[in-house]
Formats: C-alpha cells, sequence, structure tokens
C-alpha cells in the first residue's frame, strides 16, 4: 500500500468517469436498433469506464485511520497500534479485492444464467414464432353470394388446430368502378375487448355450405352487436353505440384459381362509405381497446414486435 | 404430586426424539420462541384474519400440487383432464372442488385481513413495509386467480381469459407488451395454456411464498399491533431474549408515553 497517502486528497464527485459511462449505455442503446458493432463498441465503452469509475470510488472512499487509540503515544507507536495497522492493511488490501471479485464474480455467474433464462421467457412472444404464414383458402367464389353477408369459420392456424378457429363475416360486393372484385371481410371480434361480435339479423343454416373444414353461413343482419359489454357497429363495421374505440378488424383477400383467399388482418380507424366505395385506412393490426388513429393513438407510440400482419 | 419412576422414564422416551433434533439444530427452541410470542393483552379475533389467509393459501398450494398431477396443460387433453379429474379420479371431485372454492376464500380472506389492518392502523410505523408486502401478495393472490380461471379451457375460461389479457393490452405504451407476453404470440392459443399453467403453478406462487416469508418475518419482528381502543399499545415486552435494538427503545418509549397519559388523566 505504497500509494495509500496520495488518495485520500481526491475530493469527491469530481470524476468524468460516470459521464462516460452512461455515454457507453447511451451507445449500447443507440446500438441495439442501428447495428450490433455500435453496441459492442457502447459495451467496450461501459465496461472500460465502469472499471475505471469503480477505481476512482474505491480510492476515494479508501478508509482513513481516524481511531484515537491508533495515535501515537509518545512518539513511539504501541503494541497494538502496530497490530491493528497490520490489521488495517490487510482489511484493505486483500479482503476489499476479495469481497469485489466475489461480488463481481457472483454477479457475471449470476447474468450468465439469469440473463439467457429472462430472454428464453420473454423474447419467444415477440419473435412472430407462432404467426401462420400459409394463407386460409376459403372456397370458391359461388359460395359468396353477391350483396350479403355469409358467416364464415375457417382454421387460421393448420399448427394450433381447433384453438385458432376463427369466424369472419364475408360479403361479396360485386364488381368495384374499377371492374375489380370488391369483399367485405370483418373480422369478429370485438375492438372494446375481443369478444365474438354476433350479426343482427337471421341465419339461414339450411343454405349453409362448407369447404374444406370452412363453413359458410348466410346471414341478413342490420349491424352487428357484441354480448359482453353492448357495443355495436353497423354493417361496414363502424361503432354505432357502446364501449368499442375503433372500427372492426378487417382481412384483405386475393382470388386464386377462382377461390376467396385471406389475406392481411388489418386494423381500421373508421370506414367512409358502403361496400365496394369503403375507403379506409390500414392500421397494423392492434390489440382491442387501443386507438389506431387519433389523439389517443399517442398512448401507445410504440408498436409491439411479433403481433401478427 | 411427584412422579414416579416408570413415568418419568416414559417421558424422557417420548421427548428422546425433540431432544435428539433440539440438541443438533436448535430448530425446537426456535419454534417454540416463533409460537409463543407475547401478544397485546386486549387482542382481537379479527386479528386471526392473517392466519386464515395463510391457511387457505396452504390449501391451495397441498391441493394445486396433486391437482397437478392428474392435470394436462395441453389444448387438446386440458378440459378432458379436468373431467377425468371431477368424474373418474377417486376423490378427485373433493380436491378440486376445495382448490376451486379455497381460491375464492384466499380473496376475500385477504380483502377482510386487509380492512382489519387499514380499521386497526396497523399499516402505520413501523409496519408500512408489512402493508407494502401484503398489497404485493394480494397483487400476485389476484394474478394466480386469473392464470388459474384459464386452465379448465372451457368457453367461460377461454373468453374470460381474451377480455382478461385485452384488459391488460389497454394500458398505455406498455399493455401491448404485457398482454403479448401473456398469450405468447400473436393470438392466444396452446402457447397461452403453457404459460399460464407455468406462471399459476410455478412461477406466481414461489413469490408468494417468498413474500409470506417476508411478511411472516416482520409480523414476529414488529410484533402484533393492539386494537385502536387498546391503552398498552404496542404490547408487553418479551419475557427473555434481546430485544431489537432500534425497536425495543421506540416500544418503550411508547409504553412510558401512555403511561404517563393515564397517570395525567
Amino acid at each position: 500500500m505504497s500509494d495509500g497517502t496520495d488518495n485520500h486528497d481526491q475530493a469527491p464527485g469530481s470524476s468524468l468517469w460516470p459521464i462516460g459511462f452512461a455515454i457507453g449505455i447511451a451507445c449500447i442503446l443507440v446500438g441495439l436498433v442501428i447495428s450490433w458493432p455500435a453496441a459492442v463498441l457502447g459495451a467496450a465503452i461501459t465496461i472500460v469506464f465502469g472499471v475505471l469509475w469503480i477505481r476512482d470510488t474505491a480510492r476515494t472512499h479508501a478508509p482513513v485511520d481516524s481511531d484515537p487509540a491508533h495515535a501515537l503515544v509518545d512518539g513511539t507507536p504501541s503494541e497494538a497500534q502496530i497490530a491493528a495497522e497490520g490489521e488495517h492493511l490487510e482489511t484493505y488490501g486483500r479482503a476489499g479485492f476479495l469481497t469485489l471479485a466475489t461480488i463481481g464474480l457472483g454477479g457475471v455467474i449470476g447474468a450468465g444464467v439469469v440473463l439467457p433464462s429472462l430472454g428464453f421467457a420473454v423474447l419467444p412472444s415477440f419473435m412472430g414464432e407462432g404467426i401462420e404464414t400459409n394463407p386460409v383458402d376459403l372456397g370458391p367464389l359461388e359460395n359468396f353470394p353477391e350483396g350479403t353477408f355469409v358467416i364464415t369459420s375457417f382454421t387460421g392456424s393448420k399448427r394450433q388446430g381447433d384453438v385458432s378457429r376463427r369466424t369472419a363475416y364475408i360479403r361479396n360486393n360485386g364488381l368495384s368502378a374499377e371492374k375489380e372484385p370488391s369483399f367485405t371481410i370483418i373480422y369478429s371480434r370485438c375492438v372494446h375487448l375481443g369478444c365474438a361480435v354476433q350479426p343482427n339479423g337471421p341465419r339461414f343454416e339450411d343454405e349453409a355450405k362448407t369447404y374444406k373444414d370452412v363453413t359458410i353461413t348466410p346471414v341478413k343482419p342490420a349491424g352487428f352487436g357484441c354480448p359482453c359489454h353492448g357495443g355495436a357497429y353497423d354493417n361496414e363495421g363502424n361503432r354505432t353505440a357502446g364501449p368499442p374505440v375503433r372500427s372492426l378488424d378487417r382481412y384483405a383477400f386475393s382470388i386464386v384459381d377462382g377461390n376467396l383467399v385471406l389475406g392481411d388482418h388489418f386494423s381500421v380507424g373508421t370506414v367512409d362509405g358502403t361496400a365496394a366505395d369503403a375507403v379506409m385506412t390500414r392500421y397494423p393490426v392492434a390489440y382491442p381497446g387501443i386507438h389506431v388513429d387519433g389523439i389517443s393513438k399517442w398512448l401507445y407510440p410504440l408498436p409491439v414486435p411479433g403481433a401478427g400482419s | 404430586m411427584a412422579k414416579s419412576a416408570r413415568q418419568a422414564q416414559v417421558e424422557k422416551a417420548a421427548l428422546y426424539p425433540l431432544d435428539w433434533v433440539e440438541e443438533r439444530s436448535g430448530l425446537v427452541g426456535y419454534t417454540k420462541w416463533f409460537l409463543f410470542r407475547n401478544v397485546p393483552r386486549d387482542i382481537n379475533w379479527m386479528q386471526t384474519l392473517g392466519a386464515a389467509t395463510l391457511t387457505a393459501f396452504l390449501v391451495q398450494a397441498t391441493t394445486g400440487v396433486f391437482l397437478a398431477m392428474y392435470y394436462k396443460p395441453d389444448p387438446d387433453s386440458a378440459y378432458a383432464s379436468i373431467q377425468n379429474i371431477t368424474n373418474e379420479v377417486t376423490l378427485g371431485w373433493l380436491v378440486r372442488g376445495m382448490h376451486k372454492w379455497g381460491a375464492s376464500l384466499f380473496i376475500i380472506l385477504m380483502f377482510l385481513h386487509m380492512a382489519r389492518t387499514f380499521m386497526f392502523g396497523a399499516y402505520k410505523y413501523p409496519r408500512e413495509l408489512n402493508w407494502i408486502t401484503g398489497v404485493l401478495l394480494l397483487v400476485m393472490g389476484m394474478a394466480e386467480g386469473f392464470t388459474g380461471y384459464l386452465l379448465p379451457w372451457d368457453q367461460t375460461a377461454y373468453w374470460a381469459t381474451v377480455v382478461g389479457i385485452n384488459i391488460n393490452a389497454t394500458a398505455p405504451i406498455a399493455g401491448p407488451f404485457l398482454a403479448q407476453f401473456l398469450q405468447g404470440g400473436a393470438q392466444i392459443g396452446p402457447e397461452t395454456l403453457a404459460k399460464f399453467y407455468s406462471l399459476h403453478m410455478l412461477v406466481i406462487p414461489g413469490g408468494i411464498m417468498a413474500l409470506i416469508g417476508l411478511h411472516m418475518y416482520l409480523v414476529v419482528r414488529l410484533g402484533v399491533t393492539s386494537p385502536p381502543w387498546s391503552k398498552t399499545a404496542a404490547g408487553r415486552p418479551r419475557g427473555e431474549g434481546e430485544e431489537p435494538e432500534g425497536y425495543g427503545a421506540y416500544r418503550e418509549g411508547l409504553i412510558r408515553e401512555h403511561k404517563e397519559e393515564d397517570e395525567a388523566s
């Protein structure tokens, strides 16, 4: 401990190391978004400045001997004082090092166990691993009579099976002004809290058709209603009453070999116009109860990774 | 009445195992120290609600462990395994019933215990940490209710969980992330059931047990509160053994204050 004397003069808190440490952390965070090398550089900066900071702090807070029992008696050190001095130096040198080493190593080992486990517990939900990429084939266009809704029930994911059974209300709008086929495909889940919305009108069970595991039942709704909390929608999915905060979600579609194929699931703020003339902005699919437009959408500023199309 | 030699011999033989354990671990002494504590003279029946809540939790833990032996957390077999437990397995109806109704009882008792603590002012200094751990226990208990509700995998369970997860999703900023973590992906599916099962039987109970330990430690350290109408405030000191230093002085102070009040009146 030959250098022990010149360290006690340092005023605490004047260190610049924390600033470098903070810059390193910022580099890591920016690097995670932009590129991995930047994150690695940030980690290196963080570690270097962290070590310097800890060293600095340890020096500043090195124990100062102020025990009056250790003061010189008659100019010569007493036996107790010599013993205490030896003990004291020992305490700072080896014990301090061992304490720091134990905490440091324990921290590294702990992080090595906890971080992968936490990542395993949390990250898979956000990697989009469960999302089915095979498009759902709803069968030939003849099954979708022009101008009327049909209740279409299908399996969303072959892998997940029956639990992914979903319902959409589909109306064949005929040809649009541009002579393109037009379908209104409304997802059945209420945009209040996700219950199954029901069509308010007679079902024609005897005219029901099936295609593979898809069932298609004609219905004549005067709007849709949710049994859970009384949300009500018109035939375009616009909210007419109750707690929902936007219009019903929809699906895009494509026509492949004369069959209607379900496309991307998307969320809708409001729908202007009806049927083939309907105009709306497509938003990424959002959880029920979440605003996708207007001021309230700023309550949900961060996109959720792996939330589906 | 003097014991006969035979009586003494029998007693010694009966107590031998306890003495054996005590000599090697001191556990008998600790248990006695834990159980035979001084409490305020005018303690109230309402103050048994905490122990009742603990009992309800132990019932849940015990029955839950055994239900896990027959339950299958898979969308294709979860409902059937619940039917099997209820209708086929010997005494399954009873244990599942205890778990199902005990869950409601646990929540109700937690609220009653909380109300007692509030009414008695038992959350005040120095027991704030007890209140805080208690609130965390309440939250975790309700999380147990939420995750356990999905496990029967019937229509009620499914739609209640859909609505519950979507309520979580409406929280600003973090809500959608929490919802997606809970359902384990973009949709509620097999991952959701397995995740809820793991949360319900491993993660949250572990947290509850740890917090109950802390909660009980604080109860033992700080002592039981007197009812608000009590004149002896913070109870009597332990007959023997060392008091925790800071708190002992505080308690002495309280008792002295009340004595002075009594003498003044």
